[in-house]
C-alpha cells in the first residue's frame, strides 16, 4: 500500500527559537505587530508500507525529530495500491 | 602501537589538522572514510566540519551512518571516542552523549577565541590538565548551544569562562546550559566539545593548550 505522510516537527514549548525571533523582528520592522513567531519544520513523504502508523512514528523518533528538543505530529493519507 | 581513526564524512573539513595534532601528541592515526571499517582501531575522533551540509540538524545524518554502529561497539569496549564541533553534534545525535546542540542564542556563526575552564580531569581526554586550569582555544560553530533535560549522567569537562576561570553569562558565547563547552559520559571515555583543540595545538597557531587533549588520549590507549 502507498501512503503520503505530512509531518510537522516543532521545538518544545519554552525553548528559544532564534530563527523565529529574527524573522519575527523583521516582520515587526515591516510594521506588523508580531508577538511571537516560530519556525517549525515540515516534511512531506510518500512511502510503501503495511504498517504506516508505526513507520511514521518511528521515522519521527529516529531521525526527523530530536526527542530531546522537539515534539512532532503527523497525518497519513492512503494513496492506494 | 594503538591506532586512532579520524572519521571523514562528506563535508568533514578538520580531518587533516586533527590527524596532525594526534601525530604531534605521539599517536598513530589514519583518516578513515565513513564507508570503511573501524576494525584494528583503538580510538576514534569525529572531527569538525559540515557533514552533509548540516542538513536537517547539524550531525543528524552522519549520526545514522553505518560506521556509527562500529563506533558504539568501540565506545562500549571503553575505547576513547572524541567528537570535536560537528563531531560533538554527531555524538549527541547518535545518542552516545545525552542532550542536543541547538542553534546559538544569537543566531549566527561564531568564530573566535575563547577561554575554557577545565572542570573535570577524570576523563580520558582531560587527564593531563590541572583541575580548574584555564585554557584558550577557538570556537567556530552555528549550533553549539548545549541543552539537556538532565545532567546526572555526564561529566562537565570544559566550561566557557573568563581568563581567570570565572563562569559567567557574559562569557557564554552561544547560550549553552551552565556554559558547557564539552561533556563526557560517566565512564569518561566519550567526550564531545565545541571548541577546536586541534586549532590550538601549536604555538604558531596562537595556543597549544589543546594539545593535552590529544596527549591524554594517546596515553589512555596505551594502558
Amino acid at each position: 500500500m502507498k501512503w503520503k505522510a505530512k509531518v510537522v516537527v516543532r521545538l518544545k514549548e519554552g525553548l528559544n527559537d532564534p530563527e523565529g525571533r529574527v524573522i519575527g523582528k523583521a516582520l515587526k520592522n515591516l510594521g506588523y505587530n508580531i508577538t511571537e513567531l516560530k519556525v517549525p519544520k515540515y516534511f512531506e513523504l510518500t512511502f510503501e508500507s503495511e504498517t504506516p502508523e508505526k513507520d511514521v512514528e518511528e521515522m519521527c523518533r529516529r531521525l526527523l525529530a530530536n526527542p530531546v528538543i522537539h515534539t512532532y505530529e503527523y497525518s497519513i493519507e492512503n494513496l492506494g495500491e | 602501537m594503538p591506532k586512532f581513526a579520524v572519521i571523514v564524512f562528506p563535508g568533514t573539513n578538520c580531518d587533516f589538522e586533527t590527524v596532525e595534532a594526534i601525530r604531534k601528541a605521539g599517536g598513530k592515526v589514519e583518516r578513515v572514510w565513513y564507508k570503511s571499517s573501524l576494525k584494528d582501531f583503538d580510538g576514534v575522533v569525529l572531527p569538525g566540519g559540515f557533514s552533509y551540509a548540516d542538513y536537517l540538524r547539524a550531525g543528524a545524518i552522519s549520526a545514522r551512518a553505518e560506521i556509527m554502529e562500529e563506533v558504539k561497539v568501540l565506545a562500549n569496549d571503553g575505547k576513547p571516542i572524541l567528537g570535536i564541533c560537528n563531531g560533538f553534534q554527531v555524538l549527541t545525535e547518535s545518542g552516545l552523549l545525552p542532550g542536543a546542540l541547538r542553534p546559538n542564542k544569537v543566531p549566527r556563526f561564531l568564530c573566535k577565541w575563547v577561554y575554557l575552564k577545565v572542570s573535570d580531569t577524570q576523563t580520558a581526554f582531560t587527564q593531563f590538565y590541572e583541575e580548574g586550569e584555564v585554557i584558550r582555544m577557538p570556537i567556530a560553530h552555528a549550533e553549539g548551544n548545549y541543552y539537556a533535560n538532565d545532567l546526572n549522567k555526564v561529566k562537565i569537562a570544559f566550561q566557557y569562562s573568563d581568563e581567570n576561570g570565572n563562569i559567567t553569562n557574559d562569557v557564554n558565547p552561544n547560550g549553552s546550559l551552565l556554559n558547557i563547552a564539552g561533556i563526557s559520559n560517566e565512564k569518561g571515555n566519550i567526550l564531545g566539545m565545541m571548541p577546536h583543540p586541534e586549532r590550538a595545538s601549536d604555538r604558531w597557531l596562537g595556543s597549544e593548550d589543546g594539545l593535552k587533549v590529544f596527549k591524554s588520549i594517546v596515553e589512555y590507549v596505551k594502558r
